[in-house]
Parts: C-alpha cells; structure tokens; sequence
C-alpha cells in the first residue's frame, strides 16, 4: 500500500498540514474561472449539494423521528411520521427512568465504570506494548508483532467460551472483572498497532537525545514518547469509550443480575419487560444511552475521522 | 495503511540481522519484555489460552456441570446433519454477500460526492457518519424493530401513499432485508477511509486524463479505481470479518432467538444459544472454529484474488 497512507499522521507532518493536500486550492482556482465556467460549476454543486443534503436527511431521519417520539405521547408514535410536536411530553423519561428494578442512572453507572476501567486499562496497557514493539530490539520481535496483528482479526467467538468458563470458575461472572482485565492486559490489539504506527512517526533523534543524556526506557517512555503521542491516545480513548459503552455481547454474557446490568443490557431488559407497550419511554431511554457517545462524538469528531481515516476503526 | 498490509509484508521480509542490531537487543530485550509484559501475559491467558482450550472442547461434550467428556469429531458430524446451522450459515452468507458490497458501494458513491473541494464536507461527514457510530448499540436495534414493526415508521410513511405495508420484521420474506439495511445505513467508517484514500491519488493524473480528453466515467474507471484498489481490499476485508460476527442487531431485533422462522438467525445468535442458552459448550466451540475456519478461508481468498486486482503504486 502506498507508504503515505501507511502511518498515522506524525506530529511533525500535521503542523505543516501537508496532510490534508488538494482540497482548499481548487475550489478557489474555480471560483475564479470564467463566467460560463463558473456558472456550470456552480450547477453542479447545487446539484451536489441537493442530493447530499437529501441522502443526508434521509440518514438521520430515523434518530430525529426517535427523538421526536420519545417526546410525543404512546398512542401519537403509532400514528405519527412527522418531526413536528404539538407538546412536550416528558413524561416518557420519567417513567422510562423509574420503569425497571434501579432507575436508569444505576445502569449509566455501571456503564461509566466499566468504560473507564477500559480507557486506563487500554491507554496503559497499549502503550507499552507498542513503545516495545516501535522502539526497542528483542529476540521474536517479528514473530510477536505478527501474532498482534494476527489477534486484530480473530473473532471473539473462538475465546469466549472458555474464557467464560475460566471466569465463572473464579467466580467472576457478576462482576466487572470480565470486561475489564482483558483492557488492562491490551486485548484491544487495534490500539497496539494504532500507537505503534504512531510512534514510528515520532523522530528517533528525540529518544536518542534523551538516552544520551542518561534516561531509561521507563522515563523516555514517559517523558518524551507519552506526551507526543496524545493524538493517538485521544484516539483510543474516545474509541473505547464507544465501544464499551455500546457493548452489548460480553455484557450480556457476564452480568446476569440486574444489579450489575450496563445501559445496553438494561435496555434490552427493558424491551422484553414492556414489549410493545410503552415504546415512548422504549425511545426516551434508548435516547438516554446513545447521549453519551452522541456527545463523545460531538467533541472528539477530530480524532475520530483520523482515527478511521489512518487505521480503519470504527 | 493498515494491519493488513503490514502483516503481508512481515511474512514477506527476510530475516538479517546485523552485529549492531545484534548488541542492541541484548541491552534492550529486558526492558522489551517488561514493556510488553500486560500484553503477553494477555495473549496467554486470555488469547492463546483459550483458543486451544476451546479447541479441545470442540471435541467434547461440556456442559459446564460435569467435566468435559471426549466425543471425539461427535460435534462436527452432528453439524453435518443440523439443519438450524445450515440455515444459520445461508443466513450469515446472505448478510455478508449483500450487505457487505452494497453498504462499500454506498460509502464510495457518497465519498466520491463528497471529495474534491465541497462546501460543508465537515458537516456533510459528520451526518453520514453518525449513524455507523450508534448502529452497534442496542438503542438504534431498538429503533430498528420499531421502524420496521407492523405499525412502524415505514408502514406509517407508505400509509400516507395508501399503501399497506407488511410486518417487515415479522415476516420471514423480508427479516433479514431490515437488517441488511441497517448494516448499509452504517456506510459511515467505509466512507471516511474512501474519503481518506481518495485525497491521496494524485491531482495530476486527472489533470492529464482531461487534457487526453477522458470522460468523467472513464476516469473513474481508469484513475480513481486502481488507484483507491488497496483501500477497497482493505474495507473489503475488515468489513467481511465484521459482518461475519454481527450480533446485537439481530440478537435485539429478533428478541433473541432469530425468528420469524429463523430467518434472522445469524451463526453468532445460534452459537449464543448453543453454549450460554442450553450450555452446551463443546458444540459452541466447535462452532466458533467453523466461524474461524470460514472467516480465515475467506481472508485468504481476498488476499490471493487481490493480486489480481489490487493496484499498488510503489
């Protein structure tokens, strides 16, 4: 694959923004053409821009119409196709908070824990794999690098039977030790190779300049590898976030008592308790858990899009 | 770019080591293995470990009561002869043959929209990416089984039309189609790596089709294709192992047990209920090495039709 798209983009690279080539120039090279010329570019824009705004809306119709009815009341949603509101009805989310055995929040809770339990588990873990595998030489070094990238791709069936058994017999289903270790012992093998490719991009002068000065691997790490590599650790972060706030596979595997219940096996406690007949608080909750990662989205669109753009997740 | 192309590359370098590197790993392999210590010790207990304990139950009979009892190749034979794996299976292939190319087909239109200086690409991004980002939860599962219920949104919307619609989620015909599109309305992580890749082909190579007169369609053909190739494969590829261990949505959307019928039974569901519904473990493991069978025989069918149609530029 072509090596510009091989690595992250590395710190020295974004600053000159030779990153992101070809896109402010030409359009306004085009703006400035001749009056015709302009005149059709500008049709086929408005053109463009039609068809996105309209696929656009038709992508994000069905969370609006969600929002709207989990403001509307039940009987409304069934009949109601449209985004307008007549009223307010919050009543939704009052009885969607209080509608199972804890109210809502404890399951956000729950959730919160596991989901930073995992970023510290994952940023630790990760990292120091990857300072390894980017900056240091040891015998099976290429064997070890390969079994990583090998773990990116194997699917999680194939462990989780015998995972659950080994965790059942601790005495650890019930807990969030399940979700949790396998983050502090870098599992997430995606962010291994994210942060490699990362460091890789750091210069080496930098660490060879510290060593000789007299530090260690232990500080180089800490001192000068970390804190260039906060882009890559934002990353991380918000991807782990989302993903464990959304997991929903391990979470019902391990947490069978309502006590320990994250948002997403709540909600789903939530559905087979209600079936169809309160879909209003159904939404106002579902509404309610996707807050989280809406607002994570929200502020970490950033690192997001290079986060996808540079190494594929998602 | 990616852990794909990185992994071909390791299996292809030739092991040289040089006296300098040679002295170098001596001083560092401590550090080496500290730094890497989490991970191994993850990739043992929590990776290795379990997939050749989980090897050794597919050849038992384990229900987790009694100690495991050896049944030989009992549990591959009597896949043989299981007719709800077999539909599991066509079930599994249908979502993955039509929705993995439909849903790249929809990401690369869109991101071909969308590249080349556009007005509101931020915001036009942001929207199409948004729904990729909530469609794993089990919140817009929720809402899915809602827009496509008997009463739901789209009957609503064909109402309006004087049409009346079916239980499309209650009906066999049409179960897996909702689903299959909800895996098209998450075109959003695709489009961004597309949109990624497409910044990186030349400006020039255009700029010279159009002075030899090229159409728009055949600079498609002959300039964006090739050259976006090594992006397609790696899409290709990562969203065909995705899709092979979808989950939460037909989990949610099915209320857990692949109805109607078993027409949204996906293998992960029926491994579900094989080992954590009835226990039966050593089938569930097993099944999981036929899903990495499938997924490792379909990776390698990528990688070697890849050389026949993956352009690479250096």
């Amino acid at each position: 694959m072509t090596t510009n798209l091989e690595t992250l983009p590395a710190p020295e690279r974004k600053s000159t923004g030779a990153g992101k080539p070809n896109n402010r120039k030409p359009r306004v090279r085009e703006s400035r053409g001749t009056l015709a010329f302009s005149r059709a570019q500008r049709g086929k824009s408005l053109m463009k821009h039609g068809i996105l705004i309209l696929a656009g809306a038709l992508m994000i119709y069905p969370l609006l119409w969600m929002v709207v009815s989990s403001l509307r009341p039940n009987e409304l949603i069934f009949r109601e196709p449209g985004l307008w509101l007549n009223s307010l009805e919050m009543s939704n989310y009052t009885s969607g908070w209080s509608a199972l055995t804890h109210p809502f929040g404890h399951y956000m809770l729950n959730s919160a824990i596991v989901v930073i339990g995992s970023i510290l588990g994952n940023l630790v873990s990760c990292s120091m794999a990857a300072y390894a595998f980017a900056r240091l030489q040891f015998t099976g070094k290429r064997l070890f690098f390969g079994i990583m990238l090998l773990t990116i791709m194997l699917p999680f069936h194939v462990v989780i039977v015998p995972q659950y058994i080994l965790f059942s017999q601790i005495g650890w289903v019930n807990t969030f030790w399940p979700l949790l270790v396998p983050k502090l012992l870098a599992t997430d093998a995606f962010f291994v190779f994210l942060m490699v490719q990362f460091i890789r991009g750091i210069p080496r002068e930098l660490d060879e300049a510290a060593r000789i000065d007299g530090a260690g691997h232990p500080r180089i790490f800490l001192r000068v590898i970390l804190p260039l590599m906060v882009p890559a650790l934002a990353t991380t972060t918000i991807f782990t976030f989302i993903w464990t706030w959304n997991d929903f596979f391990g979470a019902l595997i391990y947490l069978t008592d309502p006590d320990m219940f994250t948002v997403p096996v709540a909600l789903r406690a939530f559905v087979d308790s209600q079936s169809a007949t309160s879909w209003g608080s159904l939404f106002a909750m579902s509404i309610v858990s996707l807050l989280p990662v809406f607002l994570v989205f929200l502020f970490g669109q950033r690192f997001l899009i290079k986060g996808i753009a540079t190494t594929g997740i998602k | 770019m990616s852990a794909i192309s990185e992994l071909s590359s390791i299996t292809r370098r030739k092991g040289k080591v040089t006296a300098a590197e040679k002295k170098a790993n001596r001083r560092d392999n401590k550090a080496a293995y500290i730094f890497l210590l989490p991970w191994l010790v993850g990739l043992v207990a929590i990776t290795i470990g379990p997939m050749l304990m989980s090897l050794y139950l597919s050849f038992t009979d384990y229900n987790l009561l009694q100690p495991p009892e050896w049944t030989g190749l009992d549990n591959f034979t009597r896949m043989l002869s299981d007719a709800r794996l077999h539909n599991s299976l066509r079930v599994t292939f249908t979502y993955v043959f039509v929705g993995v190319p439909l849903q790249l087909a929809v990401a690369l239109l869109i991101a071909l929209v969308l590249d080349k200086g556009l007005r509101g690409l931020p915001f036009y991004r942001s929207v199409f990416y948004l729904p990729s980002l909530l469609g794993g939860s089990v919140a817009v599962a929720i809402l899915w089984k809602q827009i496509f219920g008997t009463t739901g949104l789209v009957n609503q919307v064909l109402a309006m039309f004087g049409i009346q619609g079916p239980g499309w989620i209650s009906d066999p015909s049409t179960a897996l189609g909702s689903i299959i599109l909800l895996h098209v309305w998450t075109f959003g992580a695709p489009m961004i790596i597309f949109l990624a890749g497409l910044r990186q082909i030349p400006n020039m190579y255009y700029e010279a089709a159009k002075v030899d007169g090229a159409s728009t369609l055949q600079q498609f053909w002959r300039i964006t294709l090739p050259m976006l190739s090594p992006i397609i494969f790696f899409n290709l590829v990562l969203q065909i192992i995705g899709s092979f261990q979808s989950f939460t949505q037909a989990f949610i959307v099915s209320g857990g047990n692949g109805g109607p019928s078993d027409s949204t039974m996906f293998f992960t569901l029926y491994l579900y209920q094989k080992g954590f519904g009835q226990f039966d473990m050593g089938y569930a493991s097993a099944m999981a090495w036929v899903l990495l069978l499938i997924i490792g025989v379909f990776t390698a069918i990528n990688f070697i039709a890849s050389k026949y149609w993956v352009f690479y530029d250096d």
